[in-house]
């Protein structure tokens, strides 16, 4: 091949493993101990702590992508023709999938409590 | 300004013509394409999954209540096994880009190395899981469904749950469960409940101190609502049958629909893995018998490398929404 690298990237691969494991540590403990302040809050349509698992996955999967998947070696619009499509996408699609989804609930909430009247 | 589209062909490999879009080759494209497809596959499913979630969001069963098993203990504890899991993925994600690393500086035993390594990374993930399905599948505590298909359990005072079989005799005095050599000749039939319906409510009217707990979550508190000694006794009246584990028809952890997405997401990347590791036996096949030495360059490493963390990658998203939310 042409573009051979000379170096090896082993030390940054280290890293980033580091940097993974550090992460799913800290969405684990979050995940057993749910601190009340965060885990009982509600910030747009969810908990506090449903954001920081989010945002910490989302930060997993940057550095998945990037340096596990070479996306950071790629020609920069071969790399926005993969982030940008699937940003749009999913966004788009779990926007109004979870707007309707919790609409739907608020409609049957009537109708599901009659089935479950205990009295 | 030039075209990129394919206008020559070599006639030896399927290349797409020897053009180099965006400076990466055919292969490494096209496999690029496969994965944002599928990545839109998996959205749609966990999309499909978040909807129905937010559409049951007051009676959607409580996930650490649901996966707390850890081999070679029987203490409750969340969370443990699937960040295991998911440390085996990861790990086996690591050794993957050493096989395309050892790769580029054409080190032909190591790259068969490490690919044994992430052969068995994924193998010991898919046994997690086939371990993580079989307790999901046989239960736990056990529950009873009413006939308004509601799944209560049942809890002591402090608010623990307790397993049926803890208050409820749990003697088949009615009957023997059939074996080969036992019973009728030559017939076998599955194992029966380990308790039923009667001796259920038999042992909840002996037992004051338990009562019984809904699938209603209280928003406040993110907890379950357990029900009054009085107002459980009313609803044990209205009792179907006693359910242990969840298959595609019933759940002993409340919803049915929380153990179909569960088996179909987890199954179909589950699945993802297993493909995964197919291809990755047949690439080290390839890099044992030289074809990449021959061929000059390790490329397809790469190729099977972009498939592999991807499986990866959806991981850590199956992990969050089923998991930690």
């Amino acid at each position: 091949m042409s573009n051979t690298q000379a170096h090896s990237h082993k030390a940054l691969i280290w890293k980033v493993f580091g940097i993974l494991t550090v992460i799913t540590l800290v969405e684990v403990v979050l995940g057993i101990y749910k601190p009340k302040s965060l885990y009982l809050s509600k910030v747009l349509g969810t908990s506090l702590l449903n954001w920081i698992f989010l945002i910490l996955t989302l930060v997993k999967a940057y550095y998945i992508a990037w340096f596990f998947m070479h996306l950071h070696d790629e020609k920069k619009w071969f790399r926005r023709a993969i982030v940008w499509t699937l940003l749009l996408y999913i966004l788009y699609l779990t926007f109004y999938i979870l707007t309707e989804g919790g609409a739907i609930g608020e409609t049957f909430a009537g109708a599901y409590k009659a089935l479950t009247q205990f009295h | 300004m030039e075209v990129t589209i394919p206008n020559k062909t070599t006639g030896t490999t399927w290349n797409g013509g020897g053009d180099r879009p965006f400076n990466s080759s055919y292969g490494k494209m096209m496999m690029w394409f496969f994965l944002i497809s599928d990545a839109l596959t998996f959205a749609g499913f966990l999309g499909a999954y978040g909807f129905m979630r937010f559409r049951f969001l007051k009676v959607w069963p409580i996930a650490d209540e649901v996966f707390t098993h850890v081999p070679f203990t029987h203490q409750s504890m969340p969370m443990i096994y699937v960040a295991f899991m998911t440390f085996v993925l990861i790990f086996s994600s690591v050794t993957m880009v050493f096989a395309v690393d050892a790769g580029k500086h054409m080190k032909q035993n190591k790259v068969a190395l490490y690919m044994l390594l992430t052969i068995l990374g994924g193998m010991v993930f898919l046994g997690s899981q086939a371990w993580e399905w079989k307790h999901f599948i046989q239960g736990d505590k056990g529950a009873v469904i009413l006939n308004s298909d509601d799944v209560v359990q049942f809890v002591n005072k402090e608010g623990e749950q307790v397993a049926l079989t803890s208050f409820a005799a749990a003697n088949h005095s009615d009957r023997i469960q059939h074996t080969k050599t036992n019973g009728i000749w030559n017939k076998t039939e599955p194992t029966l409940p380990k308790v039923n319906l009667e001796q259920v409510i038999e042992g909840f009217k002996a037992n004051p101190d338990i009562t019984i707990r809904t699938q209603q979550i209280n928003q406040a508190t993110k907890t379950k609502v357990i029900l009054s000694r009085a107002e459980a006794e009313k609803v044990l009246q209205k009792a179907k049958q006693v359910v242990y584990g969840a298959n595609l028809k019933v759940n002993e952890y409340g919803l049915t629909l929380f153990g179909d997405f569960f088996f179909f997401i987890t199954g179909f990347h589950g699945f993802h893995v297993f493909s995964g590791i197919l291809i990755n036996i047949i690439i080290l096949f390839n890099v044992l018998v030289g074809t990449y030495e021959k061929r000059g360059h390790y490329e397809m490493i790469e190729k099977s490398g972009l498939y592999w963390h991807f499986v990866d990658l959806v991981w850590i998203f199956v992990f969050t929404f089923f998991y930690l939310f």
